[in-house]
């Protein structure tokens, strides 16, 4: 399985970087764009004997290490190697 | 009297620690690899110093707080050992759970080295009895990521159960509340931000932190 897991600062948590784009992206001229995020992608291959295996095993790593509850949320995109 | 200073790797304020602590207190300081299972015996303060534990990769302290030496170190503040987190330790005991919140990137988005003033909000702590009534204190900071974030009713219950122990009287990351230190429930945790680490003797321009060390000794 292929495993490819999104984090995000959680709406409301400061997301200094993303604000830090969005101004340099204003400055270049492109000001249509608001809401800019910066975020993580953690991608790795998984040894699960099928799809909802793997889906449980990423869904606690990342509860576990991946995303840090307190300040982040996340989502998994499980799929054939 | 003995300390631990836990050595991650990535860590570069053990020995400043070490150093602290022996100058400020006389205790006898051991440091202690992070794949240890058991700490000395006897220990009366564990500090986790600061420094880019594990290269701060994932999180700021996300790696280190999975180290084997963590369960020790869970399993003696349990016992009442005092557990002092410095900056990059204050991370870790964020991310291990043993202390609430989380600390963002600064606000300003730059690292930030400087001397800071502190109010010591609380004098009633292990970690701040030695200040007795004085209510400013003089650290440095030395971080990227140490902007104090909890949600709202985690600060409204911090504040009244008087667990910040040091504000900010500058704010210079952005910090929730101004909170730059603050303690678990049971007291015997505690998370700062700045150094006392560089500030324990009169010619690192402030010797404050030499108080915090002296507390939590003659706590023990």
């Amino acid at each position: 399985m292929k495993a490819t897991v999104h984090v995000f600062l959680k709406p409301g948590v400061l997301d200094v970087q993303g604000k830090a784009v969005e101004a340099a992206l204003h400055g270049l001229g492109w000001t249509g764009v608001s809401h800019a995020r910066v975020g993580r992608i953690i991608a790795f291959d998984l040894a699960a004997a099928d799809r909802a295996a793997a889906e449980a095993q990423v869904k606690a790593m990342c509860e576990r290490l991946l995303a840090n509850p307190v300040i982040e949320s996340w989502r998994a995109e499980v799929g054939e190697a | 009297m003995k300390a631990a200073v836990v050595v991650f790797p990535g860590s570069n304020c053990d020995r400043d620690c070490q150093r602290a602590i022996e100058t400020s207190t006389g205790a006898r300081v051991e440091r202690v690899w992070h794949q240890e299972t058991a700490l000395p015996a006897g220990v009366d303060l564990i500090v986790l110093p600061g420094g880019f534990a594990h290269g701060d990769y994932l999180r700021a302290g996300a790696m280190a707080a999975l180290s084997p030496v963590m369960a020790e170190v869970r399993a003696a503040a349990a016992r009442g050992v005092a557990v002092a987190g410095v900056c990059n330790g204050f991370q870790i005991l964020c991310e291990a759970g043993m202390l609430p919140g989380a600390l963002l990137r600064n606000a300003g988005l730059k690292y930030v080295c400087k001397p800071v003033d502190l109010d010591v909000s609380n004098l009633q702590t292990r970690f701040t009895a030695a200040f007795k009534d004085r209510r400013r204190a003089t650290m440095t900071v030395g971080n990227g990521e140490g902007n104090y974030f909890a949600d709202e009713e985690t600060l409204d219950r911090l504040e009244g159960e008087g667990r910040v122990v040091f504000r900010y009287a500058g704010n210079p990351n952005g910090s929730a509340r101004d909170i730059a230190g603050i303690v678990d429930a049971s007291g015997n945790v505690l998370g700062i931000m700045p150094h006392p680490d560089r500030a324990f003797e009169p010619e690192l321009g402030s010797a404050d932190g030499a108080l915090l060390f002296q507390s939590v000794m003659a706590s023990a």
